[in-house]
């Protein structure tokens, strides 16, 4: 069964060699699958549409947090729409969670839910990135002050209370980051959820390089210091 | 030396002068009148070398060109800082453009697919 009152949004950039397969597994329990091209060279653009899903395209390449943003801008003008789930584009993610996340934000009526590695399965997760999400964990949950188990997950629902609030200003990686702090801002409700992580050859050949970590840092700071126009 | 007090408060007008965010047109006047009066003492500084050094005595440094440089870190620290925040509004607007042309392409992909007949 498909849902019809949900949007799944997948933020892209040349992501041409798998996007087929991510979004054909989507389609088997999502109706609207919106993809935001980031100003992809390899043709994405094409693949996706011909792979049945709505595609949204910046001419030029902005950052997946920009993405997002215009996910949400979209589906913010589509009443009917009342769950809206964040799923990135290289497979690591698992529409069963998807789509029992949205259930959860369903019955417990939450504005947001966030996907956690730490009650699912991680498969294939470097030591080095263990360490490294540990570090940002705890910077998370100073920064913003929810009690997190994990951050920087791709894979959250969010409901209309929540699109009306959250306005991503961070186009890059940072985005993470600032929709926890928006949670906390606007006393949103949240849960956490339970998900699995595929680290495929694939997405860790696409993932952030682990010294993004000290970008996406210096980015929140640069924020808080200069004042936007 | 009365050059550490000075070079303090330049740091300091210039962090609250970045801090205080876009201005409108007196920041605009401020940043051409300052313009103006580094040429002014650049000219000056150019016919009588001397003079900079007298100006650097009286504020406590040894020599003229030390306080070129003095003054040129701070002048190039604003600068920098100037354009960073200029770059940063301007890839705001660059984004929020892209997203408003992402957005209508998509309505005017989907009203001519309806026109034509097409299903979507």
């Amino acid at each position: 069964m498909t849902q019809t009152a949900t949007a799944v949004i997948v933020p892209m950039f040349n992501e041409g060699t798998v996007i087929r397969d991510v979004l054909d597994e989507l389609h088997e329990s999502f109706e609207l699958v919106i993809c935001v091209d980031d100003g992809s060279s390899d043709g994405s653009a094409a693949v996706a549409r011909e792979a049945g899903a709505t595609v949204l395209r910046h001419r030029v390449n902005l950052g997946q947090g920009a993405a997002l943003q215009t996910g949400f801008d979209y589906v913010r003008g589509s009443a009917h729409i009342e769950h809206l789930v964040t799923f990135d584009a290289d497979g690591q993610h698992s529409v069963t969670d998807a789509a029992s996340m949205v259930t959860r934000a369903r019955e417990t009526g939450v504005d947001v839910v966030l996907g956690s590695r730490t009650g699912g399965a991680t498969v294939g997760q470097p030591a080095h990135k263990r360490l490294l999400l540990r570090a940002g964990l705890r910077f998370s949950r100073l920064s913003s002050g929810l009690e997190l188990t994990d951050t920087h997950n791709g894979l959250r629902v969010l409901n209309r209370n929540a699109l009306q609030v959250i306005r991503l200003t961070q186009r890059g990686m940072a985005h993470a980051s600032e929709i926890e702090a928006l949670i906390a801002r606007h006393r949103l409700t949240w849960a956490e959820h339970p998900v699995s992580i595929r680290y495929s050859a694939y997405s860790r050949s696409k993932g952030q390089s682990s010294l993004n970590a000290f970008n996406i840092v210096y980015d929140l700071m640069a924020a808080r210091l200069t004042p936007t126009a | 030396m009365i050059v550490k007090i000075l070079l303090i408060a330049s740091v300091l007008v210039v962090a609250w002068w970045l801090l205080r965010g876009p201005g409108r047109g007196g920041r605009l006047a401020a940043t051409r009148l300052a313009g103006l009066f580094l040429a002014g003492g650049a000219v000056v500084a150019i016919l009588a070398p001397n003079a900079v050094t007298r100006v650097a005595n009286f504020v406590g440094v040894g020599r003229g060109a030390d306080l070129v440089l003095y003054v040129l870190v701070v002048v190039f620290t604003f600068v920098c800082l100037g354009q960073y925040q200029q770059f940063r509004r301007l890839e705001e607007k660059l984004a929020r453009l892209t997203r408003a042309h992402a957005l209508l392409e998509h309505e005017v992909e989907g009203r001519h697919d309806s026109a034509v007949g097409r299903d979507r």
